[in-house]
């Protein structure tokens, strides 16, 4: 088996006459944070649309887990074992914790009902407490419908997701943009117990500090390209500002933006 | 996991945010109504709405009336089931009452008898080789029809992206003009005996009743009600979790018609005869009746149980006026006043929550 989990060669996205991602080349290694950052419309989250099947790239090659992938949407992308936390909440208010972590892929009895098969409300409940655990999530009653709880109990439920389902990747969206200060360092809490179980993870931010905590490489995308790729210890805020801001550009980038 | 009521980040668990089930609400207030009736009873007529005051000692209740409250919902219950369904997606379904329109005719012209008093059914509305059918044909062709409206209904909303308003209202006058051209304004009558069985008695209620209890159990323990409540909470959450949206939201205006369909079925069973005026103005009632019962008309929150509620409580108001011996147009204005009340109540409690959270 491979130590890379994910690559990306020439990955490109245009809608219609806007090159929004430019033949990215990105590699990830097993068990490795990577934070990926640049300014609004760099092509971060559209880089990770294309990652996760949301859309359909215009041209490249998708490799996670040494297989080429084509994704047709979210729940192949999930399937294969890539979880995603969206920026905006993907939670369902009026239900309660197992309910939205086992979403669109509900643990059934009696399948030969089609749609109307049982749900195994004590399976889901027993994964949910176990994935919790793992993570270190503590929400004091799972049976609370989301709608109760504050957002960082939402995040941590949408991160959650990850351990509950043994993924191989998880990718955060600015997974603490709407967040408190303290609510932002329970989810940053959860994000180092990832790392120390050899969760793979991309993490789209804007927040410097937060970057430096968590990651240990830095990969910078301006008007659609990658434009650097930083070891953490070999850089600071300072330089990674100047290659957002194009103040800079990667020596082995140079020409491309 | 019970080691503290502590989060990660030094969240509490505050117990007055725990959700306290909405159908006790309108339970609650099912019983004020009845305890509002039983005083102006008590001193207008001197009688009880619910409780037998006569001197029998066989029944504590008053039966005859309890029969006719749930008796003179049980139809529109059947509808208002279908509804449910669909505003719990964060829909409306504003056709049910023309689709029952429109199906009774149909299914009624599948039931005749061949010959009425000796002679040629003056009503039959096809030829010889469709009258005297099987009871069965007749309530296929109506759960059918029913189906198809809802098929219909779905397609607008769930492909066309129309609006659950604009859809639904336009089936609505589309289902009135068929009821109407079907056998141009004439009533469509004397079915068959076995026919005449379907709604007969307490038929409907036992119907009504049934369907309750397997709805509810659809709704809280299937796929199928997960992903409802699902889609009227979140749709973007929903389709990002991989549910098929468009495809669910078929199935459940499918079913809300088809539920229309058997209402239509039992309603001209129980009147012998269908009109195409029948079942006007019936899809507000069932709106009223989700509604009042605690279904969000935002989506993702109600359930049957209220809903069953929510029509024992029009139930009762209509026969708790007709008790006091007040005209009908008092009942209209504070059953106007109820779902206004509720709705508001509702929305007052959705502001409280989002403050606390």
């Amino acid at each position: 088996m491979s130590d890379i989990i994910l690559e990306t060669k020439g990955l490109t996205k245009h809608y219609g006459g806007v090159h929004a991602l430019e033949d990215a080349d990105f590699q990830l290694q097993r068990g490795e944070h990577v934070a990926i950052m640049g300014d609004n419309g760099a092509g971060k989250s559209t880089f990770v649309r294309q990652i996760t099947g949301v859309e359909q790239r215009t041209r490249g090659d998708v490799i996670f887990d040494g297989e080429p992938v084509s994704f047709a949407g979210p729940l192949d992308a999930r399937e294969a074992g890539i979880e995603t936390v969206f920026q905006t909440l993907a939670l369902a208010d009026d239900l309660n914790v197992p309910d939205n972590l086992f979403l669109g892929r509900e643990k059934t009895k009696f399948d030969w009902l089609g749609p109307f098969r049982l749900l195994d409300y004590k399976a889901m409940r027993e994964d949910t407490m176990a994935g919790l655990v793992k993570t270190g999530v503590k929400i004091p009653n799972i049976k609370n419908t989301i709608a109760n709880m504050s957002g960082g109990q939402r995040q941590c439920v949408a991160i959650a997701r990850t351990a509950t389902f043994a993924s191989k990747l998880t990718i955060m969206d600015e997974p603490t943009a709407a967040l408190g200060v303290q609510e932002t360092a329970q989810v940053e809490n959860i994000i180092r117990t990832l790392k120390d179980q050899g969760e793979s993870l991309i993490l789209v931010s804007h927040n410097m500090r937060q970057v430096f905590d968590l990651v240990d490489r830095i990969i910078v995308f301006r008007r659609g390209r990658i434009v650097a790729n930083l070891n953490k210890e070999d850089t600071d805020g300072q330089d990674v500002v100047a290659y957002i801001t194009g103040a800079k550009t990667g020596a082995e980038y140079e020409g491309a933006a | 996991m019970s080691d503290g009521s502590e989060g990660t980040g030094g969240l509490t668990f505050d117990k007055s945010k725990r959700s306290w089930p909405n159908e006790l609400n309108v339970f609650g207030a099912l019983i004020l109504i009845i305890i509002i009736f039983e005083i102006l009873g008590a001193i207008f007529m001197q009688q009880s709405l619910l409780f037998d005051t006569r001197d029998r000692f066989d029944s504590i209740f008053n039966e005859a009336r309890l029969r006719i409250i749930i008796i003179q919902v049980a139809i529109i219950g059947i509808l208002a089931l279908g509804v449910t369904q669909v505003i719990i997606t964060a829909g409306i379904d504003l056709s049910s009452g023309s689709v029952v329109g429109a199906t009774a005719m149909i299914a009624m012209s599948f039931a005749q008898v061949a010959e009425v008093n000796g002679a040629m059914n003056p009503k039959a509305i096809f030829g010889p080789s469709f009258l005297d059918l099987p009871v069965v044909i007749p309530i296929i062709v109506g759960l059918s029809v029913g189906t198809l409206a809802g098929f219909i209904n779905g397609l607008l909303v769930a492909y066309a992206r129309i609006p659950p308003f604009i859809a639904t209202l336009g089936m609505m006058l589309f289902a009135r003009g068929v009821a109407q051209w079907w056998s141009l304004g004439n009533p469509v009558s004397f079915p068959t005996e076995s026919y005449a069985k379907i709604g007969a008695g307490m038929m409907p209620v036992i119907i009504f009743l049934s369907l309750a209890v397997l709805f509810h159990l659809i709704m809280n323990y299937t796929v199928y009600g997960k992903h409802t409540y699902a889609i009227g909470s979140n749709e973007a959450a929903a389709r990002m979790s991989g549910i098929n949206v468009p495809r669910h939201l078929m199935l459940v205006y499918m079913i809300a018609g088809g539920l229309a369909g058997l209402a239509a079925v039992i309603l001209t069973s129980k009147n012998l005869t269908a009109q195409s005026g029948m079942g006007l103005s019936y899809e507000l009632e069932a709106i009223a009746m989700a509604v009042i019962g605690g279904v969000s008309l935002f989506g993702g929150r109600g359930s049957i149980i209220g809903t069953v509620i929510g029509a024992l409580i029009i139930g009762v108001i209509t026969s708790g006026f007709t008790f006091l011996r007040l005209g009908a147009f008092y009942q209209e204005m504070v059953l106007g006043m109820i779902i206004v009340g509720a709705v508001a109540l509702d929305q007052w409690q959705q502001q409280r929550a989002a403050a606390r959270a």
